[in-house]
């Protein structure tokens, strides 16, 4: 036997594709790719459009009540923002080989997941506020990371994203700010959403490093480039100097400076609550795929009607 | 190699059988309406440049999708679009062999010369 070094050609190609990622060059849909990466990119990427898209219902509820036309167009334009977050990303995603058709029903049939945040209530014209600095914040930290994901497509929409998230972070903390200026009862409105969200904007950023038990592949392909945790205490961090702004507190007792690390430490997430809401059972699961399912549901005439008027006219062409 | 990724990372939500979507099975009736790539001018005097990708019923409904989806903050003059189906492209396992003609090929840049010293301008 001459050469007993003789690689097998999938552990060939494999090897140049993660030297590919390891130079930090990007991965384009034509490329070879493990097929744990794909599936792996195409179940991230529509979890984030459907976040997207899901996350677009909780504001929804305050555009007719908004209260004043600014706040309103203001809120309009976020909202459609929203959308097209979701567009961008679903698009990423069928570059993978998924259909926008498949990816849609596996949000409606439970089968694919979005972010549990958006299975709060949003009871005050306050939780915009609080939305907008709290929820846009902490989604932010996660879209800078992933702009150098070693995806293209998925990185290319990020980029896009990013532009448009720090206006919508923007206008919730204005909205906050305003309302801590404002009445006795203002104000009290600002602290009481601030408590209600905060938590459950921690939880966003997933379980504990700690918690986690197997392989690093994502780190290791590039998907993923910071840990849960360490964007936690990111987010922790600025929002801990941000809320003294505001005059208002963090509901966490334990929020403190520690001087050593230079962080501040913070008190323990309710996982129980966690896993409760990802595993179905928030207060607003069932209401949301209910909303996404009637409007997809109720558009499907439209979507008939316009693929019959397309064919038509092409007959006409013809 | 790898089909168990069980750490869960932020966006990265927890799914009964982790592991990824599954590629989309034939069971599910395609009435997705066309794939239509999208490039758009971004000022006057520039090239298009490829924006991304979006569904529409006609040619019509696609540049009015794409003004709302790629131009929310007047990101474009003008908007190109063309049904997916009609784009073709190079194979990137072919790179090496389609690229090979201009690899040897130095003296077609300018710093291939040398050029005495008092030259300017050139
Ligand atoms: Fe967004
Ligand atoms: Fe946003």
């Amino acid at each position: 036997m001459p050469d007993q070094e003789t690689v097998h050609p999938d552990a060939l190609v494999e090897r140049i594709f993660q030297d590919k990622i390891d130079q930090e060059v990007k991965i384009e849909p034509k490329d070879w790719m493990p097929d744990a990466y794909r599936k792996t990119n195409i179940r991230q990427i529509s979890q984030h459009a459907h976040s997207e898209i899901v996350g677009m219902l909780p504001e929804g509820n305050w555009i007719t009540r908004a209260p004043s036309l600014k706040r309103k167009a203001i809120l309009l334009a976020k909202v459609q923002d929203e959308a097209g977050h979701g567009l961008y990303l679903y698009s990423a995603a069928e570059t993978l080989g998924t259909t926008r058709e498949q990816t849609i029903n596996d949000l409606h049939s439970g089968k694919a997941k979005y972010s549990s945040i958006f299975n709060y209530p949003t009871p005050s014209w306050a939780d915009m506020g609080a939305i907008g600095w709290l929820v846009d914040g902490a989604a932010i930290l996660n879209q800078v990371m992933l702009c150098r994901t070693s995806y293209g497509p998925y990185a290319r929409a990020m980029v896009r994203i990013c532009k448009e998230e720090s206006f919508h972070q923007r206008q919730g903390f204005e909205i906050l700010w305003v309302l801590s200026k404002g009445t006795d009862e203002q104000k009290a409105m600002c602290q009481e959403s601030i408590n209600r969200w905060w938590w459950p904007s921690l939880m966003m950023f997933g379980p504990h490093d700690s918690a986690s038990t197997n392989s690093e592949q994502s780190m290791l392909w590039k998907i993923k480039r910071k840990s849960n945790d360490e964007l936690r205490q990111n987010f922790v961090d600025m929002c801990a100097e941000q809320v003294k702004v505001l005059g208002m507190t963090l509901p966490d007792p334990n929020l403190k400076w520690n001087a050593e690390t230079k962080h501040y430490d913070f008190g323990e997430i309710n996982w129980d609550e966690f896993w409760n809401v990802v595993k179905g059972n928030g207060p607003c699961n069932k209401e949301r795929v209910a909303a996404r399912k009637k409007a997809w549901e109720e558009g499907e005439w439209v979507r008939e009607a316009a693929a019959a008027y397309a064919a038509k006219r092409e007959e006409l062409v013809d | 190699m790898t089909s168990l990724i069980k750490k869960y990372y932020y966006g990265d939500i927890p799914e009964d059988k982790s592991g990824g979507a599954d590629i989309p099975s034939n069971n599910v009736r395609q009435s997705d309406w066309p794939l239509w790539e999208v490039f758009i001018r971004s000022k006057q005097g520039l090239d298009h440049k490829h924006a991304g990708s979006l569904h529409a019923a006609d040619a019509q409904m696609a540049i009015e999708n794409a003004r709302d989806v790629y131009t929310r903050r007047m990101e474009g003059v003008s908007i190109w679009v063309v049904e997916s189906k009609h784009m073709h492209a190079s194979n990137p396992e072919e790179s090496t062999s389609l690229y090979e003609p201009s690899e040897d090929k130095i003296y077609r840049h300018p710093t291939f010369y040398d050029l005495p010293e008092e030259v300017k301008h050139m």
